[in-house]
């Protein structure tokens, strides 16, 4: 079967973001962007069903920048077969991106879509669950084991009290957990090769979707800063402390 | 104005986290409605009846709406808020899996996890694992929240007397199955509703240890949660991670003890009243969070902490 998975470029997870003076953003000039960590799960459980024989074919899709299309040559080196760009400079809410990557799917015909469960940039986890209202397909969000079986995909999630297994007709749209696998590392042949391989761009307008948004960014603060607190010499102290001082125990 | 807040329920009684929804909801002003779904749900729609400043409680019992299966409780929730001003869920597993679904029915962006009501169009988020926080309006017909639990105090859980009313509809997409779920037991408060909180990491070394933090936890009666280093480590399970991909908390007291103090952990646990870190490394981003730092070997100072409490 065809597995489809989205992947975005993204603020690399170790740098410390600093927000613009003038309140409009996060300064990302000169920052080091890298494949959102939930992405490359992602990618990484779609080569697993490859090397399984389950999927035959893997297409990686981003909707980003024309620079995205360093993240989805890093995903044609662990291994996706093809790449899409939709190419967008502006940034995009999660519904604009699930009707964009809905006109992918129309196109494609996946029997499964593979998502991070969230970006860290925006922190939103919606947009497996949108395109999955939008294409009509079952949804296994917070997905921590994945399991196709004939023509259902047995989906195991990371709920708040636990774990909760589910049962989903195919084609389904699957979210990844942190979790679900270890994602590999490129080799350098594989990244060599992966020039090779064919990453087609299109534009919203070419699918026929419109961006528009019905949401808007007034302002980005930094978070209050917490108070610089004290070292104590001593748990007596700590404990003397948090009982007088802070009042907490 | 009229607000739909969207029921977590669980066992058949209402989960704190919808009080904190219903306080964000107040907070918006106008009628507030709560939406129950689920399978044998009447115990759980009388309580929600009670909440303070609730006017009406909608009861959807089916067996389609068992386990909450987005697949079916999207379209219930969809049909229903479309003649609302607001749609809201607490930003719960179960509220994360379902709102964005109903969202993208109604044809409008969700906004995610809100930590504060500046107008009934204007909300402020955390984004980039809590490090900016952002003010967004919106101008969608039908606005559909998640509400962080953390962000808002809970209203009170009796006192209200609103009228319930029973829903016909029945949604079942007959595209997903509920087979099983493995609930992790504990008899310890919930870590998001925890007054005091105490959090191991890669310092605990491995799960056994993890008995010297429980000892601690309950003599304060408090929840325990670990780091992701201590849950990828396989030391606890996986629903007791503080931080950007596990629970948020914002408890009075947390204890970070062998924890680093990761970006993304401090997303889970920065908005705690009053931090306290134990850990060896004097150097470890935890103490610029920290409010009482301790620079020690946990493997003395927890046993210790915990006999002179």
């Amino acid at each position: 079967m065809k597995v489809l998975v989205a992947v975005k470029r993204v603020v690399d997870y170790n740098v410390k973001v600093r927000v613009k003076a003038d309140n409009s953003g996060v300064d990302l000039a000169n920052v080091k962007m890298s494949m959102n960590p939930f992405c490359e799960i992602a990618v990484e459980e779609a080569v697993r069903l490859k090397e399984k024989g389950v999927a035959t074919e893997i297409v990686v899709v981003t909707i980003g920048p024309s620079t995205a299309q360093e993240q989805l040559r890093t995903a044609l080196a662990l291994g996706a077969d093809r790449a899409v760009l939709v190419e967008s400079a502006e940034e995009l809410n999660s519904l604009a991106v699930a009707k964009l990557l809905k006109a992918v799917v129309d196109k494609e015909q996946p029997q499964l879509v593979i998502l991070g469960k969230q970006a860290i940039d925006s922190d939103n986890n919606q947009t497996g669950q949108m395109l999955a209202a939008l294409s009509g397909f079952a949804q296994g969000t917070f997905a921590s084991k994945v399991e196709v079986a004939g023509d259902k995909v047995n989906v195991t999630r990371e709920i708040d009290g636990g774990l909760q297994t589910v049962a989903l007709n195919l084609p389904a749209i699957v979210t990844t957990d942190l979790r679900l696998n270890e994602p590999r590392y490129a080799s350098l042949p594989n990244i060599m090769k992966a020039k090779k391989k064919p990453l087609e761009t299109v534009t919203p307008d070419a699918l026929g979707v419109s961006t528009a948004s019905t949401t808007k960014t007034l302002k980005v603060e930094a978070p209050a800063a917490r108070s610089a607190g004290i070292k104590v010499k001593s748990v007596a102290e700590l404990v003397e402390k948090l009982k007088n001082e802070a009042k907490v125990i | 104005m009229t607000i739909l807040v969207i029921a977590e329920h669980e066992n058949g009684a209402v989960a704190p986290a919808t009080l904190n929804t219903v306080a964000a909801a107040a907070k918006i002003g106008g009628d507030i409605h709560v939406l129950v779904a689920g399978q044998g749900v009447g115990a759980v729609a009388e309580a929600a009846a009670k909440i303070a400043g609730v006017s009406k409680v909608l009861v959807a019992d089916n067996a389609a709406y068992a386990h909450q299966l987005p697949e079916n409780v999207a379209p219930l929730v969809a049909e229903i808020g479309k003649g609302y001003s607001h749609v809201l869920a607490p930003a719960t597993s179960n509220g994360k899996n379902i709102l964005p679904r109903v969202a993208a029915l109604l044809d409008v962006d969700q906004i995610s996890e809100i930590i504060s009501v500046e107008s009934a169009d204007t909300f402020k988020r955390p984004i980039y694992a809590g490090n900016a926080i952002a003010t967004v309006q919106s101008s969608a017909a039908v606005k559909v929240i998640t509400v962080r639990a953390t962000g808002f105090d809970a209203v009170a859980a009796e006192g209200g007397l609103a009228a319930v009313e029973a829903v016909a509809a029945a949604h079942d997409a007959g595209t997903s199955a509920f087979v099983g779920e493995e609930l992790a037991k504990s008899d310890r408060p919930e870590l998001t509703a925890a007054k005091i909180v105490v959090s191991g990491g890669r310092g605990m070394q491995n799960g056994d240890n993890f008995k010297h933090l429980y000892a601690l936890a309950d003599k304060l009666g408090a929840a325990v949660g670990a780091s992701r280093a201590a849950v990828d480590a396989g030391f606890v399970p996986n629903d007791m991670q503080v931080g950007q991909t596990g629970k948020i908390v914002a408890p009075q007291l947390y204890i970070a003890v062998g924890i680093s103090g990761a970006i993304q952990h401090l997303a889970g646990m920065k908005d705690a009243k009053v931090i306290v870190a134990i850990n060896k490394d004097e150097e470890a981003p935890i103490f610029q969070v920290a409010d009482y730092g301790l620079v020690a070997d946990l493997f003395e100072a927890v046993p210790e902490l915990e006999n002179l409490l």
